[in-house]
């Protein structure tokens, strides 16, 4: 939390342009759009880029997407949600075509990060598409540092909204040291016997170890969900300081 | 700079009337976005003081009465936030810093660099002339209400010129410094002064 160095200069975070090798649907809201940017220095999971788009008479619209893809991977990975009336994420989830150039800078941020400094174990918390970062987090789990005991609670809409879903039961099924917790809030297939409605205390006591294991939180989502849950695992114990949020409102476009 | 390559089939939604009140690389919001590193702190207001240093010594110290008893000021502005969106037209009400330091009996402020101290650990770093003639104060009303816990109250610094995450949220503790130093955000990859006009969002900007 100190800082005593005195204020650095670091070179600037250049503007340059990543070539769209591959667009993937994830759900009927969400596409992941797999980026080979012209340099990349590498980055740490939880970090962002910044997007721009220029039209034809020069106008610009800047927005940041968190990156999906482990720093093990060459390629990008940037979930999309569609926002209604946004001005970019209409245009990345019906324009944009592979082989397109996209403008991009980054990585960006250096707190909501996981990187193994922090160790672990890792208790990661997802509303909606804010799985994104976190599934950054959790490829380079998977490809890194397997040994560290995490668990993901997920909370969307439905079954049908859960972005990765494929991987990420396949991720947990092999593996005995993360546990992994969907919260349906909407609907529920027939016979769901997983948590029903939004994430409550008692899921989060149960998927997010003990206050002896001092794991550490990053929780992404809308703000009211981030709010909610963070309020939460502080009134079950667990260290403010070791809880790190990422939030965004419906005005991420 | 080159120019920027055109996104094919990007088209110019709008070019907002208020488009010269907007920073590069900002947009419009209506909302009043929540942005914070860590859990929203739960502040009583009755164990609530804000504390003015110099160094390691006191300048001044207030309990919430104290501080709404001293001159209170109501401005309109915008904010723009890192994150890229702008709100227009912003009130908010509270104590000037050129206030506060008129309170403890000093006309010049002592040094040329502040911390800002907040629950929750954060801090930031601004150079004493962005606070000072009026363009800081510490809020505790917006829109004519109390600052709500997820926006920085009971008390928040406003620094409206730059980027937002300088007003600091839940301030308890100004402390003059000789030298400048980062603070939270500034150490963690983002601009140290964080000018939107000139777009400094991250270090090297």
């Amino acid at each position: 939390m100190t800082a005593t160095d005195a204020p650095s200069q670091q070179p600037k975070i250049e503007w340059q342009t990543g070539l769209v090798k591959a667009i993937v649907a994830e759900t009927s809201r969400v596409k992941s759009i797999i980026l080979q940017p012209a340099r990349w220095s590498g980055h740490w999971p939880g970090q962002h880029v910044d997007i721009r788009l220029t039209a034809d008479d020069g106008y610009q619209a800047e927005r940041s997407y968190s990156i999906a893809s482990p720093p093990e991977e060459r390629l990008l990975t940037l979930t999309v949600e569609r926002v209604e009336d946004g001005e970019v994420s209409p245009y990345l989830l019906d324009e944009l075509r592979v082989g397109d150039a996209l403008e991009l800078r980054g990585p960006i941020g250096r707190f909501f990060i996981w990187s193994r400094t922090c160790g672990g174990p890792i208790c990661l918390v997802a509303g909606g598409t804010g799985i994104t970062p976190l599934m950054a987090m959790l490829r380079h789990r998977r490809s890194s540092l397997p040994h560290i005991p995490a668990s993901l609670i997920y909370s969307a809409r439905s079954l049908a909204d859960v972005v990765y879903r494929d991987e990420l039961d396949t991720m947990a099924r092999g593996d005995r040291n993360l546990r992994l917790a969907y919260a349906l809030t909407r609907e529920h297939p027939s016979g769901w016997n997983g948590h029903r409605g939004r994430v409550n205390a008692a899921l989060l006591a149960e998927n997010s170890f003990t206050r002896e294991q001092n794991p550490t939180f990053f929780i992404c989502g809308p703000a009211g969900f981030v709010e909610g849950i963070s309020s939460m695992l502080v009134k079950l114990g667990f260290n403010p300081l070791a809880i790190r949020t990422e939030r965004f409102g419906p005005t991420g476009a | 700079m080159d120019r920027p390559p055109v996104s094919r089939g990007f088209k110019s939604k709008r070019w907002p009337s208020e488009a010269a009140r907007l920073p590069p690389g900002q947009y419009l919001t209506t909302d009043f976005p929540v942005l914070s590193a860590g859990p929203t702190p739960a502040i009583r207001v009755a164990d609530w003081k804000i504390a003015l240093q110099l160094g390691g010594s006191l300048l001044g110290k207030w309990t919430w009465d104290e501080f709404e008893a001293l001159p209170q000021t109501t401005i309109t502005v915008d904010i723009h936030c890192v994150t890229k969106w702008t709100k227009l037209n912003t009130v908010w009400q509270g104590v000037r810093f050129d206030d506060l330091l008129k309170t403890v009996g000093r006309s010049e402020p002592p040094d040329a660099f502040v911390m800002a101290h907040c629950d929750g650990g954060y801090t930031t770093n601004l150079p004493v002339a962005d606070l000072v003639a009026g363009k800081a104060m510490i809020a505790t009303r917006y829109e004519g209400l109390p600052l709500a816990p997820t926006h920085g109250g009971p008390a928040r610094l406003l620094v409206p010129h730059l980027y937002f995450w300088k007003s600091a949220k839940w301030l308890r503790r100004l402390r003059f410094m000789p030298k400048d130093e980062p603070g939270f955000w500034e150490s963690r990859g983002y601009h140290n002064y964080g000018d939107p006009w000139r777009e400094q969002r991250y270090d090297g900007d």
